[in-house]
């Protein structure tokens, strides 16, 4: 597939920004600035970037607890995501959702859940409504591997497939849920495997190859909007932070050791894209960094922009719930 | 005596039963390494036998303890109330339902442990207090402790119970302390709690106070404050709310004519609604003031931390309404 260098800058932009966001929000999370839980996409930049890039805005994504990456690498406003985990009012969610709710629905983005699979239904009703409403648009929804085993994932890939809806299920498979490996709870070598009792496309890809990412979504895309029904798309990928800032008790070497997660940095997401646009002259190390410290400003800006949004007054409590609103019992 | 904490009682709860009881096993997610606190060391003492780390499946695993109950074992499940959800169809359509539509033909000693995480920015996914939908459903017993004591002997004895018990454990008390009698100094050498037998934890004539898991240190901190205006304060922790010691709720309010309820549920149809109601149909002629519940407010939790302080219970809003019931 032949990229041009505004599409391969676009994914390093999108890859560095969420980089840089992460790597803010762990530094105030550790300083008291905000609260609950909060699950860093540090590694794994490259699954959510390279299927987001490979869609149109027009196009719906739902995701997971682990929220901040998918609205970023689909053309959120990290400013509105910061003020969200600061729980200001000018978050996308005026601070009722937090981390694990980040929602851009001028972007398409239906909605972080933090309850394990519970958005892969909703995804899949959006590619449902895209049949009967005869429209060209997809939808996508991300889960990691522990989610893969929830029913309502099973669910949700059996119906799509008998319905041909266009969805694409995205697996991103950082191989633990917590503390659990998915070579635990996965019956199969890969989640991918499953695709074919679904009888849907599987591909198992490098997740820390935002281009390999890119590819197999766009192809997955192709067939949704064909009207040839879903797939699922594995990304391999590795998570180098600890499940969520908050909690402390887990104790990484036990689990996984040290060599791993060394290993796996040296397949850093970024560094891969970088080594490939400078060996393959699309862009210097220079244009490279100057991207990233670019990218570090408009970090910075979110976070100007959040601290000095106000917090919600009182009475946002009672908004919000209905759209013809009830009295409070 | 010992000074022990909350979630430490849980464990010792466990590990207490698992010594006594082979059949006794636990399941949850991440549970060998004991991520949310409850379950440290028993991988090592008891075994991936009777230590099972879950797939993120809580349908199929909290249906797999009705399945294991009905033929022998005595499953504890370990889980937060919020991933009860994904598993209402078995805890509904079976493990409520079996034994009654299969006219009492098994019974099914499991035990739900789910934590309730709230008041700490988890927003609306993760902070249910969702003890008043299943006391709504027959066939579950329910219980709610709020303190380390109380946790252990009520964890004893619901893994000993021959029917579905759901532990609420709420997670804003885990870090509390309080007094734990050593097995050594209780007459049969271990501390059992009988379910339906609330727990006064202050003595007083003026008012009632029915408080419930982690609204009971509220109360109390509300009724140490009225004495010391003169006011004399009842607290009555339920303990267990289904089956609910009524009879002490009813003496109480007989003696104070006055019942205000805390509870950190929301308040339509809470466990103090159930409360309120059995007293104005029991209690009615005792009643010198209108009851007061003090419940969460009826919307989903904020993260926001500007927001969600003002939803639950607080000792402030347990103040007011009693002195509400006095004016
Ligand atoms: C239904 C449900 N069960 C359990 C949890 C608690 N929980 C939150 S994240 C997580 C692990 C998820 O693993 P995975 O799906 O692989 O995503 P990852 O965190 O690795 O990105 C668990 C068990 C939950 N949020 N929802
Ligand atoms: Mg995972």
């Amino acid at each position: 597939m032949a990229m041009d260098k505004d599409l391969l800058m676009l994914m390093l932009r999108r890859m560095w920004l969420i980089r840089h966001f992460e790597t803010t929000v762990i530094d105030i999370y550790s300083k008291g600035e905000f609260g609950g839980a909060a699950h860093p996409y540090i590694g794994e930049e490259a699954v959510a970037v390279g299927a987001c890039t490979a869609m149109k805005d027009t196009d719906y994504i739902a995701g997971n607890h682990r929220s901040h990456g998918h609205p970023l690498a689909k053309g959120g406003d990290p400013k509105r995501a910061m003020a969200e985990l600061l729980g200001r009012v000018d978050g996308y969610c005026k601070g009722k959702g937090g981390s694990m709710h980040l929602a851009d629905f001028s972007v398409g983005i239906l909605g972080e859940s933090g309850i394990l699979g519970s958005s892969v239904p909703v995804a899949t009703g959006a590619a449902l409504a895209a049949k009967i409403k005869g429209e060209n648009f997809i939808s996508a929804v991300f889960f990691g591997d522990g989610a893969s085993n929830q029913g309502a994932c099973h669910e949700s890939m059996n119906l799509a497939s008998v319905w041909k809806l266009p969805i694409i299920f995205i697996c991103e498979n950082n191989q633990y849920a917590v503390t659990t490996s998915y070579r635990d709870t996965v019956s199969v070598e890969h989640v991918s495997d499953r695709a074919s009792a679904y009888n849907m496309p599987g591909v198992l890809v490098d997740g820390q190859d935002v281009v390999a990412m890119h590819e197999a979504v766009s192809v997955a895309i192709e067939r949704a909007r064909a009207g040839e029904g879903p797939s699922l798309v594995e990304g391999l990928t590795y998570r180098y932070e600890e499940h969520s800032l908050g909690l402390g008790r887990v104790r990484r070497g036990e689990y996984r050791s040290e060599d791993e997660i060394a290993e796996w940095r040296k397949r850093d997401p970024i560094l891969i894209h970088e080594k490939r646009l400078v060996e393959q002259g699309i862009a210097s190390q220079d244009e490279c960094d100057a991207l990233s410290a670019d990218v570090a400003r408009e970090v910075e800006e979110a976070l100007e922009f959040a601290r000095n949004s106000p917090f919600p007054e009182p009475e946002a409590l009672f908004e919000d719930m209905f759209a013809n609103p009830i009295p409070q019992p | 005596m010992a000074e022990k904490i909350f979630i430490n009682a849980i464990n010792e709860a466990l590990v207490e039963e698992m010594r006594r009881d082979e059949s006794v096993f636990i399941m949850g997610e991440d549970i060998k390494r004991s991520v949310y606190g409850a379950t440290m060391g028993l991988l090592d003492e008891f075994g991936e036998k009777r230590v099972l780390d879950t797939p993120l499946s809580e349908n199929a695993f909290f249906g797999a303890a009705v399945g294991a109950a009905a033929v022998g074992m005595r499953p504890v499940v370990e889980t937060l109330t919020s991933f009860m959800w994904v598993a209402m169809d078995q805890l509904v359509s079976q493990a409520a339902k079996m034994r009654y539509m299969f006219g009492g033909q098994v019974n099914l000693p499991v035990v739900y442990r789910a934590t309730m995480y709230y008041g700490g920015g988890s927003a609306a996914h993760h902070s249910d207090r969702s003890y008043p939908m299943f006391m709504n459903m027959p066939g579950l017993k329910i219980v709610a402790p709020s303190s380390p004591a109380d946790m252990k002997g009520l964890m004893k004895t619901a893994i000993r119970d021959d029917d579905v018990v759901i532990m609420f454990e709420d997670g804003t008390l885990f870090g509390s302390r309080g007094e734990v009698p050593d097995n050594e100094d209780l007459p049969n050498g271990e501390l059992l709690i009988p379910f339906g037998q609330a727990n006064t934890l202050r003595e007083g004539t003026d008012a009632t106070i029915v408080a419930i898991a982690g609204s009971v240190p509220h109360a109390v901190a509300a009724a140490d404050e009225l004495a010391a205006e003169g006011v004399s304060v009842e607290v009555i922790d339920p303990r267990t709310l289904v089956p609910l010691d009524k009879a002490s709720i009813l003496a109480s309010v007989e003696k104070t004519g006055r019942l205000v309820i805390a509870d950190p549920a929301h308040k339509v149809c809470s466990a103090a609604s159930e409360i309120a109601s059995i007293v104005a149909e029991e209690g009615f002629w005792s009643l010198q003031a209108p009851i007061v519940k003090v419940a969460s407010e009826q919307v989903h939790i904020p993260y926001s931390p500007a927001l969600e302080k003002l939803v639950y219970p607080t000792k402030e809003k347990i103040l007011a309404a009693v002195r509400s019931t006095l004016a």
